[in-house]
């Protein structure tokens, strides 16, 4: 591999051990990340003055199944407006242990995202403030986008949920009252 | 009566509010949390349209996830097709030939002009403004039939091809673009004229849905949203694609950021987008508009039915599906909302391993309740009308 740019040389230097790789596919700087104290990384990542990545951009997740060890890996894209610049980070995540640090204390941003890959990939995110589903629906069982996950798996219908304190028309439940008592007499 | 009896109850009150609201253009529900009319709390709740692309991608080949893209936002399906053929030649490390990346610019801006009528016109007439409405609903009918001249589409369009586009332009499309443009400065003229300095238009749009800076960037906000606080974040400006560093436009920024400055951003980008469409199609280069790489570009049909090598190579591409390089790449452009990225992963093969949309009004929905709370329960018509949320976008 070539001489990497002095911008990922800059970040080695201030991350130090936390960089597993940096790379430069087709031109973009793309730095592996250890899971290990990861907030604290995108904290330096974001607060550093002359690096300053203060936004970001996406965060999305890959499974790697029966290809790459770690199975999983989570991919952020950070953005500095400063520099003009980009960053893909990449963490690995193993299956047996799918839990990563939440960016949401740095970027509120990150709430969203990080529910969708809970949702689709069922990665956890530690001190994630409200980790539900947000494109399925609760009663859904797997996490669909997982390589291991049949695309034409079919899910049972769900009951009709009970809501407490559900707003009751009066009319119409007369209404229904008085269909019951006419049918009942008919029978 | 004792003046404590004369207090009215300060329960909080819970509503819902959609999915099957007029005001909910894209299936969306918000569950309020009411005092008074005044919204204390909101959560979005998301998902009504979501038909797993991602997971439909990795079955189609690298074309066929074309079409998928069209149903992204369909208001911008053009960009879309742009963004998904760039991130692709990304990986493959192609370039297209000038006329063709001018072709895309133009689609582009034309589609960014569909997507911001749209928007503003919904807006407007949700709020009353049904003139207003009617007026942008008949200029976005322009624009559509130009796309349908061009593409043979109004709004699935599937038009821009991985190393290339579909076609060239048709021969009238210059005279074509430069009579509807004339007719749409009108019509946008009347609009303003109508609704810029309108006493119940600003009353409903200024100082509502009020985002900072700091917590429009912390919300990872982009897009008119962004740029109506005053950031001036342009992916055609900060990281120019296509021939966008060719072409001579601004990057129109509010200050207040709230509704009524979004809806101005947008209105000031249809102008700009039109600059850029009569600039382009200046300098339109002749040449041609594929790729010179016969891995990637179907061969002529005088070959395909003429030899039976132009048969099998045919056959293979449709079969089995272009094959890109093992890798994975990000790359995005300026979607009519916002940084419209793509994130792609392939292993070598003739489908796309994972493929992933930064679909910019999903993340706008994320900050939605930080726009609304404290506000009235009808400035949610207004407040998510600027956001432009597009359901097949937005829940993919």
């Amino acid at each position: 591999m070539a001489e990497a740019s002095p911008q990922l040389q800059h970040i080695q230097d201030r991350l130090g051990g936390k960089v597993l790789s940096a790379s430069e596919p087709q031109g973009d700087d793309v730095i592996v990340l250890d899971r290990a104290g990861l907030r604290e990384s995108f904290r330096a990542l974001k607060e550093d003055a002359e690096l300053s990545f203060n936004f970001l951009s996406d965060i999305t997740a890959v499974d790697y199944w029966q290809w790459r060890e770690p199975r999983f890996e989570v991919v952020y894209q950070l953005v500095s407006l400063k520099q003009r610049r980009r960053l893909r980070v990449r963490v690995g995540v193993p299956e047996s242990d799918p839990l990563v640090d939440s960016l949401t204390p740095l970027w509120r941003g990150a709430n969203f995202l990080e529910r969708e890959v809970w949702d689709l990939y069922g990665i956890r995110f530690s001190d994630h403030p409200d980790l539900r589903r947000i494109l399925l629906y609760d009663e859904f069982t797997g996490h669909p986008l997982r390589k291991d996950y049949p695309v034409n798996l079919c899910q049972p219908r769900v009951p009709e949920r009970h809501v407490d304190g559900t707003f009751v028309d009066e009319r119409s439940h007369n209404k229904l009252q008085r269909l019951q008592k006419t049918l009942a007499q008919k029978h | 009566m004792k003046a404590d009896n004369l207090e009215l109850p300060q329960e909080i009150m819970e509503l819902q509010m959609g999915p099957s609201h007029p005001a909910t253009h894209g299936t969306i529900k918000f569950n309020l949390k009411l005092e008074g009319e005044k919204v204390l709390d909101c959560d979005v709740e998301m998902g009504f349209l979501h038909r797993g692309f991602d997971k439909s991608c990795e079955q189609a080949t690298w074309t066929q996830v074309i079409p998928y893209t069209d149903r992204l936002n369909y208001a911008s399906s053009l960009i879309n097709n742009v963004g998904y053929a760039l991130a692709v030649e990304k990986l493959i490390g192609a370039e297209t030939p000038p006329r063709c990346q001018y072709i895309r610019v133009i689609v582009s801006e034309l589609a960014r002009i569909f997507d911001h009528l749209t928007c503003c016109g919904m807006a407007a007439s949700e709020l009353g403004a049904i003139t207003v409405g009617f007026y942008m609903i008949e200029a976005r009918e322009m624009i559509t039939r130009i796309i349908e001249n061009l593409t043979g589409a109004r709004l699935t369009v599937t038009y821009v091809r991985i190393g290339g586009l579909k076609h060239d332009l048709p021969q009238d499309f210059a005279e074509r673009v430069a009579a509807t443009f004339t007719t749409i400065r009108r019509l946008l003229n009347d609009c303003d004229s109508l609704l810029s300095r309108n006493r119940i238009f600003l009353d409903r749009m200024a100082n509502v849905g009020v985002i900072s800076k700091e917590s429009a960037l912390d919300h990872s906000l982009t897009g008119p949203i962004l740029r109506a606080t005053g950031v001036d974040y342009d992916i055609r400006k900060a990281f120019p694609y296509l021939v966008y560093d060719k072409l001579d436009f601004e990057v129109p920024v509010g200050s207040h950021g709230d509704n009524y400055d979004r809806f101005l951003c947008r209105l000031r980008e249809i102008q700009e987008s039109m600059k850029i469409v009569e600039q382009a199609l200046k300098q339109l280069p002749v040449g041609p508009v594929w790729i010179d790489d016969a891995r990637f570009v179907l061969p002529e049909k005088e070959k395909v039915y003429g030899s039976i090598e132009g048969l099998m190579h045919h056959f293979k591409i449709i079969m089995e599906g272009i094959h890109v390089p093992a890798g994975e790449t990000y790359s995005a452009v300026e979607g009519g909302n916002g940084e419209l990225g793509f994130y792609v992963v392939s292993d070598g093969g003739g489908k796309p391993y994972r493929l992933r949309v930064r679909p910019p009004c999903f993340i706008a929905m994320g900050a939605f309740a930080q726009m609304i709370k404290g506000y009235m329960v009808a400035d949610i018509v207004p407040t998510f009308g600027m956001i432009n949320m597009i359901g097949g976008e937005c829940d993919r």
